[in-house]
């Protein structure tokens, strides 16, 4: 009888504590009308954004009070132009390619640091005979477009390495196929596409930027100068979400990958289960390494002048400006812990 | 019956299970060798089946891909060696799509720098939408440049197809582009003008190869260079999966192995697995003019449904004729052991020794009808023998009878007491006659002849039995007879073996002492006729045999002449008179009892009495045979001489068989 009590007790506590945070937090903001925002990632739809779609799918972003649109990215989509056009409220950008524009005038503010390491990496065929980033001078590599070739560019120019550069595609077929001795890849995305080609692994060379002084942090979430100045809450509020989102995705990983595809068919993508997957998992490698001590989503100020003297050096970007203005943290809130 | 039938000790039971299970082994082996031969046979066939559909399919694929592929090298060389205005190109690119039914799309596309002063490149492509030609807004940018279908042409500097994709422009169809690059100059000034581009539209290929049949749940499916999944029945495969990724999912490394050979251009034919897990075979060859595979399944279970039913039939029909051959084996087991178990009891009923038994009738002309029929002759035979037996034995038993008779008339013919004759103080007698089993020829005999003269006979015939009984009765009564006062023994003797010895046919003899004791004056005359030496036994002094004067045996010769010995005795000296079977007892070791040991139990002795002299002596002989059997009658007739005193006879015959 008094354990019948106990249970009904608690059942009824813990369906009012529900009521309660659901009211906490749904109707905290009921008197706030939902803010429209968009946001562009850097590419197509795939896993490496996964943190977004889960965020959104799962409503995170409705919960701090966005509304948000997430326009497709893709190989003729610029983020930054996006950005600069008014096309995008927020976009996913790599530190290199943001420091280029802003130094080229756009005034791109980093709201968080996704992503803290390189994971771009060249790779040539075993029996081609390169086996140092020495030997590819004079030999055809293939870089992307799109600011992609910036760590690659930064990692030749300091190992003083002369290559002849073919732009290529956002395919592996022209390396598959002889037409680049060497090529670009992203280790958790044409890494994979390669090996799933039938290319097996020890028959590649593998040279990771990050091994060759071109350790860049990539993906980061931007926003325009005046939009953080118009609207800080929404900036913040996008962070949290997007950041909530990634960590949603990473605790669960089958469900991120089953969101990810249907997203991916959306856009009549090539979709396979087996890519995301591996492609989650290096992700979370990338941003999460283990041992870093730095915060999760902020660019620190080590890396930021490590980042910006190098590619000054090189030439690739002429101005920076100073990491306060071009990195904002978000003002501490109750809503992430 | 139950038991019978169970019990593994049963002829039936043995049967049963050594032919059966033989039979089942016999049988289950030359199943499974025909199975699994059968099933080599059809995968030989199916695999060239296989072969000769995979290369349909092929030649098929090739065909198109061919066709495609020249209108595009056509439409190069004729780029290449002729100079065309824009206006001419757009006609050329119509008449190649108008000429090709299975081109797609058409294009041609330009270096930057081989049309100088245009402001807007130019890349003409038309493609098919319906019956209509379309063609594409003007490029703004030379991005073009770098994609598929334009770069890996111009790095390559040669034609070839492009792995499978969805047309971004046109309304999702899934193509592969042929790309031509065309070169202007000659020489070192050879330079790459641009590339031209012919498309096929890859559904129709989609569903003429998902249209392959293949037993019922059989498919076919096309990968691409890369392994990329261009046509498969699951349509959520195409172009999301390849071979790799599924070898991955499956953490397969054989599979994925198989797709580096199917990149290769290779061909196998090979045990595969589906998704779903069912067992499968699967078939590749290349497609050479893109380097695609195509893959044929067949699943196992209907590849071989065919022979699994012949082999389940040859099986049902293999288990009904075991168990029919089972049932003809106890029908023959128990043919066999229903005669053998009735013959059993007949011969527990004939053991317990009743033959009136009733044995299987109806034979069957086999073993074992001819066993039956032995035992019925056996019965028979054992029947007759045994009332021969019980005739035997009533006539052998009336014998015994007789013999049993005869001997106690022998006995009863040896003198039982002294008669009342004067003097008879003068001696003291004693006789005993130990017969052996049969009836034997022993006798002793004393009788007065007159007063003064004492007969003292003993005597042994030869051979044993009635004869033997007979003679020696025979020979008592013609000694008793012929004595008479005032003849010698030698002289009865004389007439007694005459007498004897006429008509002697079956040459029967005897061997007799004969004395005559003077009871007054103590001498004794005496004839031995072949008898063993008697002993005297001086009054005062050691015993000591007869002297040696031993003559013929009675009924031996006719009208031979005895003579007389005589010896004298005085009062106290005693005669020990024997036969032979003392002498001549054996012991276990065949060894005689002989006159030494007679003379040594006589010394041994001592003075004692006439009867405690003659147990002793017998005593003495049965402990010396031991064990062995008496074979011979023991007789012992014992006189003491006491002089002119008065003689009384004590005599005590161990005349009764029964009591010896």
């Amino acid at each position: 009888m008094s354990a019948c009590l106990a249970i009904g007790r608690s059942c009824v506590t813990r369906w009012m504590l529900c009521c309660f945070l659901v009211l906490l937090s749904a109707g905290g903001r009921a008197d706030e009308p939902l803010k429209k925002a968009s946001f562009i990632p850097l590419w197509f739809p795939q896993a490496q954004f996964a943190g977004y779609y889960l965020a959104l799918e799962k409503g995170i972003y409705r919960r701090h009070g966005i509304d948000l649109t997430i326009i497709d990215g893709g190989s003729q989509r610029p983020p930054a132009e996006y950005l600069r056009d008014g096309r995008a409220d927020f976009a996913a950008l790599w530190l290199t390619t943001a420091l280029q524009r802003r130094s080229q005038g756009l005034a791109l503010v980093n709201i968080a640091q996704v992503v803290q390491q390189s994971s771009m990496l060249l790779l040539a065929i075993k029996s081609s005979g390169i086996n140092t980033l020495a030997d590819m001078a004079g030999q055809k590599v293939g870089l992307w477009g799109g600011d992609f070739d910036i760590p690659p560019r930064a990692a030749f120019d300091r190992n003083g390495v002369q290559v002849n550069v073919v732009h290529q595609s956002a395919t592996v077929n022209l390396f598959l196929r002889g037409g680049v001795a060497v090529t670009s890849a992203m280790s958790y995305n044409e890494y994979h596409t390669i090996v799933n080609s039938g290319v097996n692994p020890d028959e590649l060379t593998v040279f990771p930027l990050k091994d060759h002084g071109a350790n860049f942090p990539e993906d980061g979430l931007y926003a325009l100068q005046q939009t953080v100045q118009r609207d800080p809450q929404l900036v913040d509020a996008f962070v949290r979400a997007s950041l909530e989102g990634w960590d949603y995705a990473f605790a669960h990983p089958d469900e991120a990958i089953d969101v990810v595809l249907r997203v991916m068919r959306k856009a009549r993508l090539p979709a396979n289960r087996m890519h995301q997957q591996w492609m989650l998992s290096r992700l979370q490698d990338v941003m999460r390494p283990a041992g870093n001590g730095g915060e999760a989503g902020v660019l620190s100020r080590q890396d930021y002048q490590a980042v910006t003297s190098e590619l000054q050096r090189t030439g690739l970007v002429r101005d920076v400006v100073d990491y306060d203005a071009f990195v904002r943290r978000p003002a501490p809130g109750p809503s992430r812990p | 019956m139950k038991q019978w039938i169970l019990s593994p000790r049963t002829i039936a039971a043995r049967l049963i299970l050594g032919v059966t299970l033989s039979a089942a082994i016999i049988f289950a082996a030359m199943l499974g060798f025909n199975h699994q031969r059968s099933r080599a046979l059809l995968e030989k066939e199916v695999a060239s089946g296989a072969h000769n559909l995979a290369l349909a399919s092929v030649n098929r694929v090739e065909a198109a891909l061919g066709k495609v592929a020249r209108g595009g090298a056509t439409l190069a060389h004729h780029l290449e060696n002729s100079a065309v205005s824009e206006r001419e190109l757009r006609a050329l690119l119509r008449s190649v799509l108008d000429n090709n039914p299975e081109i797609y799309g058409a294009g041609v596309a330009f270096e930057p720098d081989a049309q100088p002063g245009r402001s807007r490149p130019d890349a003409p492509y038309l493609y098919r939408e319906g019956v209509n030609l379309k063609s594409t807004a003007p490029e703004e940018n030379f991005d073009y440049l770098h994609q598929d279908r334009y770069q890996i042409a111009r790095e390559l500097g040669r034609a070839g197809w492009s792995e499978p994709y969805y047309d971004e422009g046109g309304g999702n169809t899934l193509m592969a582009t042929y790309s031509v690059p065309i070169y202007q100059g000659e020489g070192a000034a050879r330079r790459i003008k641009g590339v031209v581009t012919t498309d096929i539209a890859l559904d129709w290929l989609t569903q003429d190869i998902g249209a392959i049949k293949v037993l019922a749940s059989g498919y076919a499916f096309l990968l691409s260079r890369n392994g990329a999944v261009v046509s498969h029945p699951v349509a959520e495969y195409i172009m999301n999966e390849s071979i790799f990724s599924l070898a991955e999912a499956r953490d397969d490394a054989a599979l994925r192995e198989v797709g580096r050979r199917m990149q290769r251009g290779e061909s196998d034919f090979i045990a595969y697995t589906t998704k779903e897990g069912g067992a499968s075979r699967l078939y590749y060859a290349p497609v050479p003019a893109v380097g695609w595979t195509l893959a044929i399944v067949f699943p196992e279970d209907e590849l071989f449904a065919e022979i699994r039913r012949l082999t389940l039939s040859a099986a049902a029909i293999g288990v009904l004729g075991i168990l029919l051959m089972a049932l003809v084996v106890v029908l023959i087991a128990r043919s066999i052991t229903r005669p053998l178990t009735a013959l059993v009891a007949v011969a527990g009923q004939m053991s317990g020794g009743n033959f009136d038994v009733k044995l299987p009738s109806q034979l069957a002309h086999d073993e074992v009808g001819d066993l039956s029929r032995a035992f019925a002759a056996m019965n028979l035979a054992l029947r007759e023998h045994i009332r021969q037996l019980v005739d035997t034995t009533s006539a052998k038993e009336r014998i015994e009878g007789e013999l049993s008779i005869a001997h106690d008339i022998q006995m009863a013919i040896l003198p039982k007491m002294l008669p009342p004759f004067p003097h008879h103080e003068a001696y003291r007698l004693f006789a005993a006659i130990e017969p052996a089993k049969e009836v034997g020829g022993d006798f002793y005999d004393f009788f007065q002849i007159d007063d003064e003269h004492l007969g003292l006979v003993i005597a042994d015939a030869s051979g044993k039995g009635v004869p033997a009984s007979l003679f020696m009765a025979v020979t008592k009564t013609l000694i008793k007879a012929t004595a008479r006062a005032g003849r010698s023994p030698a002289e009865i003797l004389d007439e007694v073996n005459d007498e004897l010895a006429s008509n002697n046919d079956r040459s029967m003899f005897i061997t007799v002492f004969f004395g005559v004791l003077d009871l007054v004056s103590g001498e004794l005359c005496y004839t031995n006729a072949g008898h063993n030496p008697p002993l005297i036994i001086a009054s005062r002094g050691e015993p000591s045999y007869f002297p040696r004067s031993r003559q013929l045996v009675l009924g031996a010769m006719e009208g031979y002449q005895y003579r007389c010995d005589s010896l004298w005795l005085t009062p106290g000296d005693r005669l020990f008179l024997y036969t032979d079977g003392i002498t001549e007892a054996m012991n276990e070791n065949d060894e005689q009892y002989s006159e030494q040991g007679l003379m040594a139990t006589l010394v041994a002795q001592g003075p004692c009495g006439l009867v405690e002299l003659v147990g002793a002596t017998v005593a003495a002989v049965k402990a010396f045979a031991g064990t062995a059997p008496q074979s011979d009658d023991i007789t012992i007739m014992a006189v003491e001489y006491l002089g002119g005193a008065k003689s009384t006879a004590v005599h005590v015959a161990a005349g009764d068989r029964n009591s010896s």
